[in-house]
């Protein structure tokens, strides 16, 4: 009578842990997974802003042929994307800090670029040459992608916060250390995309 | 405190993207290439076009979708191309060969847009800065007249021999005139008769002589190709079987548009 009590209190413990084993294992690894998405996705984001890095020096030379342009808004550009150059981010440590700093470099760059473009707007020449309106389709085509890549970025972001802040995987995810990872802001005027006129 | 507040704006911003997202119209049923929500295509040309863009996808697994929509639901035309893309999986998953060719006719005042997205895969193939001159130059000049299916037709086209490498993007840039590579081919074909003449006056043509000749026959054949255009498929075989639509194709933000 009393050895039976002891085997079904061992088994239900045995049950029990083999429960909390597999709903760790789970958890751990779905958390490995959307935190490689998440870092991932980040390596595209990089991407998309280096493309847009590698653009410029092109478009400043062909902008520059034009004799009389405005040096400071030029000027502008070169200096707000050197800053920018400097803001990196490694994966591990996309706090709200980090990605505000990049934001802000990068949104420096993206106001100094459509100041550019609206001064462009006063060279007709320049707006008829072939090699700047296709440097201009590809600006164009950049911010669209940086738009994108965000976008997504804060969706596999999304998922990932949501999943590793629902209970019991909170409890599991603060033990090994997963941390929330940051959104990229919505647009305050000046993150706003460069209007490009046909 | 401010930590909380910083996450219920990100909550609040993503409920609304996401609500946002649903004015993508879903894939038409049953599934096909051509999805004419705006109604410029008649069933002819729709046929016409869809036989072209199948035909094309059966070879290569490169989705072209043309897509009309009355109305962006506030959205630029280039953020919907994309958005519509990645919800209904243009292209193949791995491969993302998708093409969405979108189109909001000019009503009245408000101007018409086009905007031609190309997935992750295709971005090598046809540059933004192509992507334009295809907007600009095929398709702007036709929609001005108010003639949709031309504009339409006179795209897919040029997106289907770029993809299949009929021609490169530089290549497209050069001017693709179908003149010159008419008098490339009379040149040649002027050298090759000469010269075939001339070598079986002398000895009767022998094989090993004219493995050249038909090698130059095969080159000149592929280059010829360049000025062709369809447009002679026979058209109204009305049900196309075996399309099954997207294939989990996703979208980065390549591509350009204009508008007239």
């Amino acid at each position: 009578m009393h050895n039976s009590k002891k085997w079904i209190v061992i088994a239900i413990i045995a049950v029990v842990l083999i429960i909390i084993y597999s709903s760790i294992k789970g958890s751990y690894n779905n958390m490995v997974q959307k935190e490689e998405a998440v870092t991932a996705q980040w390596g595209n984001v990089e991407n998309v802003y280096q493309r847009r890095m590698d653009l410029i020096p092109n478009l400043v030379n062909t902008v520059k042929g034009y004799a009389d342009f405005e040096k400071q808004t030029l000027t502008q550009v070169i200096e707000a994307r050197a800053k920018a150059t400097q803001v990196k981010i490694s994966p591990d440590n996309l706090n709200a800090e980090s990605l505000k700093q990049f934001q802000s470099a990068q949104g420096d760059l993206s106001s100094a670029l459509s100041r550019l473009m609206v001064v462009v707007e006063k060279y007709p020449d320049l707006k008829a040459n072939q090699n700047f309106l296709d440097l201009q389709a590809q600006l164009e085509g950049t911010e669209n992608r940086i738009a994108v890549e965000r976008r997504k970025f804060n969706e596999m972001a999304q998922d990932y916060n949501t999943y590793i802040r629902k209970f019991p995987k909170n409890i599991w995810a603060s033990m090994f250390g997963f941390e929330k990872k940051a959104y990229f802001e919505a647009e305050k005027g000046a993150e706003k995309a460069p209007t490009v006129q046909f | 405190m401010k930590v909380l507040k910083r996450l219920a704006w990100s909550v609040l911003m993503f409920l609304g993207v996401s609500a946002y997202a649903q004015n993508i119209p879903n894939p038409m049923q049953p599934p096909r290439l051509v999805n004419d929500f705006a109604g410029i295509l008649n069933s002819e040309e729709q046929n016409t076009l869809e036989h072209n863009l199948r035909n094309y996808y059966d070879t290569t697994s490169t989705q072209i979708y043309v897509v009309t929509v009355k109305d962006l639901e506030g959205y630029d035309v280039s953020d919907y191309a994309f958005r519509l893309g990645e919800k209904w999986g243009v292209g193949q998953k791995g491969k993302n060969n998708g093409v969405v060719i979108l189109i909001k006719p000019k009503y009245g005042n408000e101007k018409g847009q086009a905007f031609i997205a190309t997935g992750y895969g295709m971005e090598s193939i046809i540059p933004d800065a192509t992507a334009r001159r295809i907007v600009d130059n095929e398709m702007i000049p036709y929609f001005k007249n108010g003639d949709y299916y031309k504009g339409i037709n006179a795209a897919a086209k040029i997106i289907m021999d770029l993809a299949s490498g009929v021609f490169t993007a530089d290549e497209y840039y050069k001017g693709d005139s179908p003149i010159a590579a008419l008098i490339f081919l009379i040149f040649f074909f002027g050298i090759i008769f000469l010269s075939a003449r001339k070598r079986s006056r002398i000895s009767q043509g022998s094989i090993g002589k004219s493995v050249p000749f038909w090698l130059l026959m095969g080159m000149m054949g592929g280059g010829g190709n360049r000025g062709g255009g369809f447009g002679n498929f026979s058209s109204g075989s009305g049900g196309f079987g075996g399309f099954s639509g997207g294939g989990g194709g996703s979208f980065g933000g390549g591509g350009a548009g204009g508008s007239w």
